[in-house]
Formats: structure tokens, C-alpha cells, sequence
């Protein structure tokens, strides 16, 4: 992947000091806009948002991937449910997501998010986010390490190369 | 203790009894709320817990429990009483502002109603909740579950459809020596 990515630089580099400008095809360099700028939605809902933090903070450090945490749907593109959802907050979460922009990602946190894990059984709780959004990435774990979010941050982004053209 | 108590009210010193970790005073629904702000006088001027217990056997079905802590002498008492479904109990209110929340939790987890409490709304559970979770006769899975619409364009409520039935795990652990055949056992257990 460094590998790549230095090569690529390199190419880029070479192109502009002999031509002046660079030819790139357009949904690859939206893909890579999308994919190195994918600011997430803050949305911790219990335990695992804790988990969400460190991933966030220095050690794993969202930043070096372009993921900066904003406090508002408007700014956001993808949606981290981190945590149990429970009926009371479904209306507010389905809010959240009808308010982002598109295009517009859901990752989905841990047991109780992917289908309502420990309380599963419970009268409060959703069993699964995706009753209420659709959902991209399942992140397995109760709650996922830090670094099992990481992986599910690259598998959305790898998915987004796959998957993603201009229209959505 | 019930004696001391009732001679305590009567004008007399309060004693606290020294050697058991903590006192639990039964008490009748008339009299509780006396003896609550009576304790509060005697520096127990914290209410540290207010909860309720279902006994769905006994004829007054829920008990309701005040936890009351005395900081000066590191002592706690637990004032608790029995009242009927359906029946109203006084507020506390007036003697702590504490008891507003527990008592909104307390209405919407057993249905006690507190009368005077000025705000008696639900604390936890969903808008339009119905029923009262923590009632031994509540259905764990609840009546209603939520989903999105496409065609409504909104979160709804609908019956509640387990995909998977409700389990029920044994969880006897088998170093302890169960008094039944493990699965797979049955054969061993005819031999001997």
C-alpha cells in the first residue's frame, strides 16, 4: 500500500515537472477524495464509543486517515454507530442519517449495533441498526478493539474504491 | 429495633444499632413518611436510594424502599413498607428533592403512582412506552419493537417478531456435579 502510494506520488511528480499537469481518471480521483476525507459522525451510544475514542486518539490515530470526528451531520459522511440503540433513540438516529449528505456511509459498531447482541431479548432495543439505517460495514466485537474499527474504517474504504462512482 | 424506634419517637435520644452493618425498618404505607422525616431530623438527611421490589405472590404486591444514609455517624438505614397494585403512595418529595427522579423511575418501572410528586412523568423508557418493565408479569421481549418505513419515510412501531425464540441456557456448571445426566451421559448413567 506505502509502496504504491510512493510510486504513484513519484509518477505525479515527474508529470508535472515535465508537462506541468497531471491526467487522472475522474472516479478514481473522486474515490480517493472520498476515501482520504471520510469524517465521521459522532454517534456513541454506550460502551463502544469508548472504544471508538482510542481508536481517535494517539495510538491508532484516525487523523493520519483523514477521519476528523465533526459534531455535525452536515459535515459528516459516514455514521459510526457505536453502542447499544435502543427504541427511544431510533426517531434520532434515522434524524441523524436523513440529515447527512450524500454520499453517505453507516458502520456499524459492535454486538448490540450489528443485531442487538446482549440484549437482544430486551423490550428497549433495536435489534440491529439496520432496522432503522442501511448499514456498509459490520465491525464484529463487544465491544471491537480499537484496532477492529480501524479494519472496518479500511474495509469501508476499500469498498468505497470498489464500489463507489460519482452518481450513488 | 422496632421498639427503639417506636420509643425514639416518642421525644427520646435516637440509638443506632451498633453491631449490624445496616437497619432495615418495616413499616406500614401511614406510617412511612413520618418516620422518614423523623430520621431526616436524626441527621439522615440523605436519601441515597428509593427503589421498589415485585412480589407478584403477596396480596400487597410492591415494596417500596428508602435508602436513607446518616454521613456524620457513616450510617444507613432502610425504610420500607408494602402498597397494593394500584394503590396511591405519598410523595417524599417535600422532604427530598432527591426522591422526584426515583419516584418517576419507581412510577414508570412498577406503575406505583406518588401522589403530589411534581412531575410524574416517564424517566426511561420509550414515549408512548406501555406496560411496566420491571413487573414480574412484563414480557422480557415487550409487546412493540421499532423498524424503519421506506414507505412511511419514518421509524414505526409494530408487534414484536423474534426471528430467534428466547433460549433458555444451562448454565449448572458441570465441575459442580448436576443432579441430572450431562447430554450424552445417559448410557453411564443406566450402567451403574
Amino acid at each position: 500500500m506505502g509502496m504504491k502510494i510512493e510510486h504513484t506520488l513519484g509518477v505525479v511528480e515527474e508529470e508535472l515537472s515535465n508537462r506541468g499537469f497531471v491526467i487522472a481518471k475522474m472516479d478514481e480521483l473522486v474515490n480517493w477524495a472520498r476515501t482520504g476525507s471520510l469524517w465521521p459522525m459522532t454517534f456513541g451510544l454506550a460502551c463502544c464509543a469508548v472504544e471508538m475514542m482510542q481508536a481517535a486518539a494517539s495510538r491508532y490515530d484516525l487523523d493520519r486517515l483523514g477521519l476528523v470526528f465533526r459534531p455535525s451531520p452536515r459535515q459528516s459522511d459516514v455514521m459510526i454507530v457505536a453502542g447499544t440503540l435502543t427504541n427511544k433513540m431510533a426517531p434520532a438516529l434515522r434524524k441523524v442519517y436523513d440529515q447527512m449528505a450524500e454520499p453517505r456511509y453507516v458502520i456499524s459498531m459492535g454486538s448490540c449495533a450489528n443485531g442487538g447482541g446482549y440484549y437482544h431479548y430486551s423490550y428497549a432495543v433495536v435489534r440491529g441498526c439496520d432496522r432503522v439505517v442501511p448499514v456498509d460495514v459490520y465491525v464484529p466485537g463487544c465491544p471491537p478493539t480499537a484496532e477492529g474499527l480501524l479494519y472496518g474504517i479500511m474495509q469501508l474504504q476499500k469498498k468505497i474504491k470498489r464500489t463507489g462512482v460519482i452518481k450513488r | 429495633m422496632l421498639d427503639k424506634i417506636a420509643q425514639d419517637r416518642e421525644g427520646k435520644q435516637f440509638i443506632l444499632c451498633e453491631d449490624g452493618y445496616m437497619i432495615t425498618l418495616s413499616t406500614n404505607q401511614t406510617d412511612a413518611k413520618e418516620i422518614i422525616s423523623y430520621l431526616k431530623k436524626q441527621q439522615f438527611n440523605i436519601l441515597t436510594d428509593l427503589s421498589a421490589i415485585d412480589y407478584p405472590d403477596r396480596p400487597k404486591r410492591f415494596e417500596i424502599i428508602y435508602n436513607l444514609l446518616n454521613i456524620y455517624d457513616n450510617k444507613r438505614i432502610i425504610v420500607k413498607f408494602s402498597v397494593a397494585d394500584g394503590k396511591d403512595v405519598a410523595t417524599i418529595t417535600d422532604l427530598f428533592n432527591a426522591a422526584i427522579w426515583y419516584e418517576r423511575e419507581v412510577w414508570d418501572m412498577f406503575g406505583v403512582y406518588f401522589v403530589d410528586n411534581p412531575d410524574l412523568r416517564r424517566i426511561l423508557t420509550d414515549y408512548g412506552f406501555e406496560g411496566h418493565p420491571l413487573r414480574k408479569d412484563f414480557p422480557l421481549t415487550g409487546f412493540k419493537e421499532v423498524h424503519y418505513d421506506e414507505n412511511q419515510q419514518k421509524v414505526i412501531y409494530a408487534p414484536v417478531k423474534l426471528a430467534q425464540d428466547f433460549r433458555n441456557f444451562d448454565f449448572l456448571s458441570p465441575w459442580e456435579g448436576p443432579n441430572y445426566p450431562l447430554p450424552g451421559d445417559e448410557k453411564a448413567e443406566k450402567k451403574s
